[in-house]
Formats: structure tokens, sequence, C-alpha cells
């Protein structure tokens, strides 16, 4: 099955009760293969149409403040026209899942796979993760209720897939059994005195006006919750994996062991890339690691720290770009670096961007330009355009 | 081999296409796997067709003949549908040699 | 790995086409992938969708630059792009047209691989009653390749059509499997 039907497969195992989102390009069938659960019974939700993506934003957060479990997908322009709900509904705690099959925002305008969407979105206090494969899509999404709806988390998450790359690739997925998932995770239970939750008995008034000499606090808090959420994805996973047998880490350190160079990066781009690293290892014996961040937002910086230590030079590979800067991913594991006694060589890597295929080749050119770095001790440029037709652009 | 469309004296700054009328060029025609054609003797030349032509391909011509663009007719059949008169039949796109013997 | 590559035009089911083919490896306890070109979806447009076939986990997810087999649903599209482009030296390719090996040649529908023409057209036409090939091409594929059992075909036709319109995509599917396992080899 597809990506995208992975994903509305995971929604009706975690049996959510409100549905509401809008089409675009390429998350529609998501929520069409939902509407389809619903109507025919597979699925006892609410789906609540909405006019726009503001629109089903602003239904997930009024059907959270009830007491709902909620789901929502979009990506690109959608993700963007709900920006500052996003950051309504992590400030009002509340523990949305949505998927993401991240898309370009325009412009220019295109339908392809790039992060620019969810970087827009990664200092909201939504949590990030970012799957490698239909079957991860499924698991995790199961999982993110469950990480959502924890105490000591109780902020909303979104699950990204590629656009395309993973939501309209089929694949085999296991399906997980209904009972289990079910004991997994049991049904949405917020407290009254605790969680934003609109009772009629307990009547209070959601998301008051906020002076001078309180904001930070409430934003600390949700600062707690994201580190917090460290812990709790590393559990939950960890409990997935016992229950179903598959688990994922907040990070994944492909051959990084002994690596001498590693390319870390989010999404399908590490798929392929630990193809490419048992290719080159095995042909010509260059010691090269993957590390797959999963976790983006909270950034697993002990992690990457560990896994990259003793490597002698690190690229990093965003498919997004931070203009002004240079790419975001960069920033953060620069920033996590920034303190560290021994730390590699860091290449800037822009690749993939509105859909730009990351192909076998692309990536050996990466861990080639690790290896140079690693080899002369300093990089060749600030930021390394992979792919850049240098016809067109470029001095 | 031809001469690259843009270099890095001519790539704009943005995707803004500057050519009006430029879909012209786009012979969509060529997607048809079936065709319309108009029985001239059963037109009645109301006009209903080109209203509901979706891609604006039927025209009227100087003479007052209905005229199926066929660069642009994509085959949908939505002419033949609505036609009053029935006068406009489907029929296979017979292909190029390349889907017919010799 | 096996990467296959199909041509059809957008309704042609090249997509579905690559689905079934992934379904059916799978079926046979193999590793499959298949997505299609990612572009407008528009009828009528030529399209690429491709398959991934392995005994391991594939863990690719570029485009394929390099396929061991194209299947051709509609050969009119080789009048605008080289349809066996990137094909591996020792590819196949599948081509559905009522013309022969050297023929297909000299029309420069394919210019290099292993020709394997079936006209694919007149069996569905024949059997199912309309136009659209794409099961009745992977019939032809089974046989020119040998890369997966035409039982498994049939097992992933039966999944995704209703009974009726399965069993007489499951005969036309077998006509060009026999007609052209009966040929021996294919020519190049």
């Amino acid at each position: 099955m597809s990506g995208n039907r992975a994903i509305a497969e995971a929604v009706k195992l975690a049996q959510v009760n409100v549905v509401s989102a809008y089409p675009i390009t390429p998350q529609t069938s998501i929520v069409e293969y939902l509407s389809e659960f619903i109507a025919n019974g597979e699925l006892d939700a609410q789906f609540l149409q909405a006019e726009s993506e503001f629109g089903a934003m602003s239904a997930c957060i009024g059907a959270s403040s009830v007491g709902a479990r909620v789901f929502t997908a979009t990506c690109s322009q959608g993700l963007a026209l709900m920006h500052e709900l996003n950051y309504v509904a992590a400030g009002l705690r509340l523990p949305i899942v949505m998927a993401v099959t991240n898309r370009q925002l325009s412009q220019p305008l295109g339908m392809w796979c790039d992060h620019s969407d969810a970087m827009g979105e990664r200092d909201s206090g939504w949590l990030q993760i970012y799957v490698e494969s239909c079957q991860e899509a499924l698991d995790t999404v199961i999982q993110a209720f469950k990480i959502a709806e924890n105490r000591d988390v109780l902020l909303p998450i979104m699950v990204c897939l590629d656009g395309f790359i993973l939501s309209h690739t089929s694949e085999a997925v296991d399906v997980p059994d209904q009972k289990a998932v079910r004991a997994f995770l049991p049904p949405y239970k917020p407290d009254a005195d605790y969680n934003t939750l609109l009772d009629v008995k307990k009547p209070l008034a959601a998301g008051g006006g906020c002076p001078p000499g309180y904001t930070m606090e409430f934003d600390y808090k949700k600062y707690e919750a994201q580190e917090k959420a460290k812990e709790l994805l590393r559990k939950v996973d960890g409990e997935f994996g016992e229950a179903f047998g598959r688990q994922y880490g907040l990070v994944e350190a492909y051959r990084c062991d002994d690596a001498d160079v590693i390319m870390a990066a989010m999404g399908t781009i590490v798929s392929t890339a630990k193809d490419v690293a048992d290719k080159l290892r095995e042909e010509k014996g260059w010691r090269v690691g993957v590390l797959k961040l999963r976790s983006y937002r909270p950034f697993p910086k002990q992690e990457v720290l560990k896994a990259t230590a003793h490597a002698k030079a690190l690229a990093v590979v965003s498919r997004a770009i931070s203009y002004g800067v240079g790419a975001p991913v960069f920033s953060d594991v620069a920033a996590t670096m920034s303190h560290a006694s021994k730390k590699p060589i860091l290449l800037n890597v822009i690749a993939g961007i509105g859909g730009r295929d990351v192909a076998q080749k692309d990536i050996t050119v990466v861990f080639e330009k690790a290896l140079k770095a690693a080899e002369t001790g300093k990089v060749e440029s600030e930021v390394e355009w992979l792919g850049l037709n240098k016809s067109l652009v470029g001095g | 081999m031809s001469k690259p469309y843009w270099n890095k004296e001519n790539f704009p700054i943005t995707p803004n296409i500057r050519n009006p009328g430029g879909s012209l060029a786009f012979k969509c025609g060529q997607w048809r796997m079936v065709k319309p054609i108009i029985d001239e003797k059963k037109c009645t030349k109301c006009g209903i067709c080109i209203t509901f032509c979706p891609d604006d391909a039927i025209e009227k011509t100087a003479k007052g003949i209905i005229e199926i663009k066929y660069d642009y007719c994509k085959g949908c059949g939505i002419c033949a549908n609505e036609c009053p008169a029935k006068a406009i039949k489907i029929v296979a796109e017979v292909g190029e040699s390349c889907t017919t013997e010799g | 790995m096996k990467e296959i590559r199909f041509h059809g035009r957008g309704g042609q089911g090249a997509v579905v086409g690559s689905e079934i083919l992934a379904d059916a490896a799978m079926r046979e306890g193999k590793y499959s992938q298949s997505f299609p070109t990612f572009g407008a979806e528009r009828r009528g447009a030529p399209l690429m969708a491709f398959t991934r076939i392995d005994d391991k986990p594939i863990r690719l997810r570029c485009q394929v630059y390099e396929p061991d087999y194209v299947i051709v649903l509609d050969a009119s599209i080789s009048q605008y792009q080289d349809l066996t482009s990137g094909l591996k030296p020792d590819g196949t390719v599948i081509v559905n047209t009522p013309l022969t090996a050297e023929k297909v040649k000299e029309a420069k529908i394919a210019t290099k691989g292993r020709i394997c023409p079936v006209d694919a057209s007149s069996i569905a036409m024949k059997i199912i009653g309309g136009s659209i090939l794409n099961t009745v091409i992977l019939g032809a594929f089974a046989a020119a390749t040998g890369e997966v059992k035409l039982k498994s075909l049939f097992e992933a036709v039966e999944n995704r059509f209703p009974k009726p319109v399965a069993e007489k995509n499951i005969q036309a599917m077998k006509e060009a499997y026999e007609t052209v396992k009966s040929r021996g080899d294919c020519s190049v």
C-alpha cells in the first residue's frame, strides 16, 4: 500500500474521534481513505468538512479541546495557512496528530518534495518526526498519539513523510491488529483539571490573555515538555517494539561506529543513503555512515553528539533552505556541537529541493566531499548546493 | 543538438510566464485516444458543442461551419454527449504507423 | 534487484500495472516497491511508472535511471521520448504492438535491448472487451522475463478487481503469456 494509505490505516487503528482536513496534493488520498472508512463504518469518527486548512486546524483545536482524539493532514501552502493556529494548538497544549506529506512552499510553485513546509513550523512547539518508509509512517502515527497525549508532553505532533516519494509509493506494509493497537494505545483520557478541556461541568475559558509577567513561564513549560518528550519518544518506541517487533529510535546511527565520515539527513534521502553507504564500503572501502535524524523536534542533541564525536567529518543534508544563513538542519547540528570538546568538520549540504531527485550518485558526491574535508581539514564551500545547475546560476 | 534555452546571463529571477498565449504551442490533441467527427449534414450550427467544450477546442469558422480544432481536442466526448442533433460521432483515434501494420 | 519502467498515457493503467507487478512479487516472498512519475495527473499525457523487485528490503527511493526491463503500453509515446533510454545492455523491452521486433526497431519505438512485441491491445479487446491492457502486458512480461510467476500475477489481479473483471483479465493474461512463450525467446 502507499504511504498515504498506511497513514489512513494507522489513523483508523488509533480509533480517532474526529478528522478535519482540507485536500492538497499529495496528501489528498489520506483524507479520501479516511472519509471512506468513516462512511462505511470501519472508523467510528466524525468527519468535519473544512473550507480551508485554517478551518481544518480550527476544527481540530475545537475538537481536541472537548477531549476528542483528533487527526488532520496537510502540507505546503496548507500547512502555511495553518501557521498562526499551529502556535495556538501548541500553546493550548492539545495533542493533535497531523501527517505532513512534505511539499515545497510556493514560489516557485510546485507539488514536489522538500521540507520547506515543515521547517516553517519548527519553532511552533509541535514535535516533528521524519519517517523513511511507508511502514514507519504507519507505526509512527500510532506512536504519535501515545506520545502527544501523555501528561508530560501534551503537545501536538506532525509526522512528516516525503511528498510523493512516500505518499505515492506502494510497498509491503504490515498492518497491526486492531486489538493489539488498542492495548498499546488506549482511548484519550484528558484531565479536566489539567488539560485544556471544555467541560460544561467545569467551565473554563481556554486561552486567556497573558501579561508579560507569565508568558515566558508558560513557554518554558512547553519547552520542558519537548525535553520530556525525548524520553517519551524513546519509551513509547521501545514499547511499540515490544508489542509489534519494530522500533526506530530518535536517531538511527547506521554504520557510524567506525565511520570516518557521516552523512546526517531526514526522510527518504536516508533510505537511499544507507544503500549507497553499503555499496561504497564494499566497493571502495570507504568508512562511511549515515545518521538518520528521525526526531527533528525535539532535536536529539545527545544522540547526535554521541554518534558523531569520533567522526572526522559530518555532512549535514537539509532538504530546505534557510535564506540569509544557510540551511536549517545544519544550523541545529552546528548549535548542538557548539560546546562539544571534540567534533567533526561540518559540511552544510542543501539537496532535494523542489523534488530534485537525490540519487545514488548524488549521495556519493556528499561522501566524497566529506572525505575530502576530513583529509584537508577544511570545507570547499560554506554551503554545498547538491546538484545545482551551474550553467544557470552560481559564481 | 539545440542550444539550451537558458544560460547564466538570461536565467530569470522567478518562473514567470512572459509569453502570452504560450499554451497554444502545446498541442494536447496528441493525448487523444478517441476523436469526435461532426456530420455536417446533421449539424444545425446551434453552437451548444462550443459552449460545452471544456478545452475551447471547437470553433465556428467565418463560413459559419462548426469545426473541431484537432490540435487541442483531447477526445473527452462531451460535445457528442450534448449535441441535440446527434451530429457528432466518437471514433477510435487511429495512431501513427507504429500502432498498425506496415 | 530488478528495476522495471512502464511507459503509458494517463488513463491507460500504467500505474496500476506497476502496482500489480509489485503486489505479485510480494506474494512470492520478495520485496517490492512501485511508484509513478510524480507530476500533474492528466488523462492522455505520457507518464512513467516504476517497480523495483528484490530479495532483500529495498532502501533505494530515488528515480529509476537504468531499468532492467521496460514495458510499453502505448508505442505512440516513442515520438516524444526515447523509451529505451537507460535500459541496461542486457535489458528487455516488452512493447504493446502488432509489429514484429524488427519493425519495432525500424520504427524507432525501441532502439536497444531484447525486444519482445505482443499485441496486447488486440488480446484485451478480444477477451476483456476494452482497451485497457495493463494486466495483459504483464502476462507477456512474465513469459519474456520469468521475473514473476503467472500465478502470482493472477492473485494480485484477483485481489484488486471484482471477480468477473478479474476472471477476464486472467484469461487475457494467460493468452498473452502463451503467445510470447510459444514464440520462444524474444528476438532482438
